[in-house]
């Protein structure tokens, strides 16, 4: 099958390699039709999540059709146009059991600070991801949700990380009506967590990057106010002045460990590794919410030590609240707001690559040309599939 | 999907909504904010009542996914998966592509020596990552394949959308080895 292949930082390409088997009578192997370049691939990407390994297939975010199911897999059908949320989860553990679906004990032998992820490195199980034209999902019967006929297929693959990671940042941050929120980042998903405060009863929403085109997207699409991050001296000033210098009631981190703005996070964050990552945005959060508020934290970081102003957060009262989305337990309501047209998340999708161009894809992603917000990879095998679709309509 | 129940909520919204009037007039002359049209905002306080929240409360038992609640059969091992000391049981479920090899693999077997808690775990990875960046050069040469490592790092897309930046890019490193390689040159001439 033709996969995408890592090959070192900043340096991937597609490949052929054998295709997956089922490794376990729970486990199917799924035909991919559609999957996106997350912005937490690109910390792969730039070679700062430990124990990424050569040859891995990234991709946590991707649809398909059922191929082919193990003996113990009872629910799922081969033919089923599934969704396959990020986490990799047993249903039926301690924290499973809990609704904790991404902090599953049962699917990575090799950290105990976080549970599977499809093609998100050793630390994250060791999975191969979904960049690929097909993959082995374990316990099928548990992870994917069968697509609604109504629900369009770009909707379904922004449901299996971005937007419920989104929704999730904004529930965490315990909006109440009226709130001010202010979410760092443009990406996607800090796209999605404004939207999603708006569906929370905020009264004001604030977006904070430094890329215009993102600004001009985010204030189109989620109609936020926006700030340029460039244009401000001081971010927490800035906020405190917005707010009648109260601070915001909650902020959220949609960024993670390569946060730009500050020299010294980043130069001793992703250039020389003595932090994982730059704590910019972390600094940011803390120091802009008002005391007691809460700040909310989906963006990655990696599992060394940060540089945080923890000590801020104790004499401000706050509440932290962080984790990897545990996307089956949003799903049937992040469906239902989909199916009411409270929100249509298809239209992030800018970019539409063949995987064999997915080299290009990442850099695109990654140096935040052409205007991209999201690239969605098809491998050859789905456009082949809608080929003849197309003919037969024909 | 529950119509009736979205009513039933946009309902109790609108009423609740009409009653807090003067405390919203209150939250703007307190915190300086501008009045926002929430109509013209589409679902807006739609899930306003944290009772819509999929994730409250924080932790929820039972689940409302219908999965068994049995320990997962183990799945079978045929390669080498490392393990960390902080779980030391091996999962029923893991990944099987990449098992360690080569130095990369005696560096991530050293790491595993360690806890996740001790920071020479995550650093001998890192590094254990880099080697195996070499040792993948070296695998690509041994099967007679020369990687193009410019359009590995999307170089054709750098040339579409970004021209001006690469031709900055490639004058910079030219006019860097050209000083390197004139100074290398006048110091081997003394």
């Amino acid at each position: 099958m033709l996969a995408m292949n890592y090959r070192g930082p900043y340096r991937v390409r597609a490949d052929h390699k054998p295709d997956p088997v089922i490794e376990h009578p729970g486990d199917a192997i799924v035909r991919v039709t559609r999957a996106c370049i997350c912005g937490s691939d690109l910390h792969l990407y730039h070679g700062l999540v430990p124990d990424t390994r050569v040859g891995t297939t990234f991709g946590h975010e991707f649809v398909g059709i059922v191929e082919e199911v193990g003996s113990a897999v009872t629910k799922l059908k081969v033919g089923d146009h599934v969704l396959v949320p990020f986490n990799v989860f047993c249903g039926s553990c301690f924290f499973c059991q809990r609704e904790l679906y991404g902090n599953c004990h049962n699917t990575n032998p090799q950290a105990s600070a976080v549970g599977g992820i499809y093609g998100y490195s050793h630390t994250a199980g060791g999975y191969d991801g979904g960049q690929a034209e097909f993959v082995r999902v374990p316990m099928a019967d548990v992870g994917p949700t069968v697509i609604p006929p109504d629900l369009h297929e770009d909707d379904a693959v922004l449901l299996t990380d971005a937007l419920p990671t989104g929704y999730q940042a904004a529930e965490m941050g315990d909006i109440a009506e009226g709130d001010t929120v202010v979410v760092f980042g443009a990406g996607p998903v800090g796209i999605f967590a404004a939207k999603s405060a708006w569906l929370m009863g905020a009264g004001r929403v604030i977006v904070v990057d430094h890329v215009e085109y993102r600004l001009d997207f985010v204030r189109r699409y989620a109609q936020c106010e926006v700030i340029n991050f460039r244009e401000v001296d001081d971010m927490a000033l800035h906020i405190k002045k917005m707010t009648d210098w109260l601070g915001a009631d909650v902020c959220i981190d949609a960024v993670g460990c390569e946060a730009a703005g500050n020299a010294m996070q980043t130069i001793t964050g992703p250039y020389t590794l003595m932090q994982a990552g730059s704590a910019t945005v972390l600094h940011w959060c803390i120091n802009s919410v008002r005391k007691g508020g809460n700040v909310s934290i989906v963006g990655v970081y990696g599992p060394t030590f940060n540089a945080v102003p923890i000590g801020n957060a104790l004499n401000k009262g706050l509440t932290l609240r962080m984790n990897q989305a545990s996307v089956k337990r949003h799903l049937p309501r992040l469906i239902e707001h989909i199916q009411a047209g409270r929100i249509d998340p298809k239209q992030i999708i800018t970019h539409r690559v063949p995987l064999e161009e997915v080299a290009d894809a990442y850099h695109i992603f990654s140096s935040k040309l052409d205007n991209c917000i999201k690239t969605v990879l098809i491998p050859p095998s789905a456009r082949q599939t809608r080929a003849v679709a197309a003919t037969a309509l024909n | 999907m529950n119509h009736t129940h979205d009513h039933e909520h946009d309902h109790k919204h609108a009423h609740e909504h009409a009653h807090e009037h003067g405390r919203n007039d209150l939250a703007v002359f307190q915190h300086g904010r501008p009045p926002v049209d929430r109509s013209a905002i589409q679902g807006w306080g739609a899930d306003l009542d944290r009772k819509n929240r999929p994730a409250y409360p924080m932790e929820r038992m039972p689940q409302r996914l219908d999965a068994p609640l049995t320990q997962p059969d183990p799945q079978a091992q045929h390669v080498e998966v490392l393990v960390s000391p902080e779980r030391p049981h091996m999962t029923p479920l893991f990944g099987s592509p990449q098992p360690p090899s080569g130095l990369s693999g005696v560096l991530r077997r050293a790491a595993f020596k360690t806890t996740e808690n001790d920071i020479r775990h995550w650093l001998l990875l890192l590094l254990a990552d880099r080697v195996n960046v070499v040792e993948g050069l070296a695998e690509d040469l041994a099967r007679g394949h020369v990687p193009n490592i410019f359009a590995e790092m999307g170089i054709k897309a750098e040339w579409e959308h970004n021209r001006m930046g690469l031709v900055k890019k490639a004058a910079v490193v030219a006019a860097v080895a050209g000083v390197g390689y004139y100074l290398l040159k006048r110091r081997n001439d003394h």
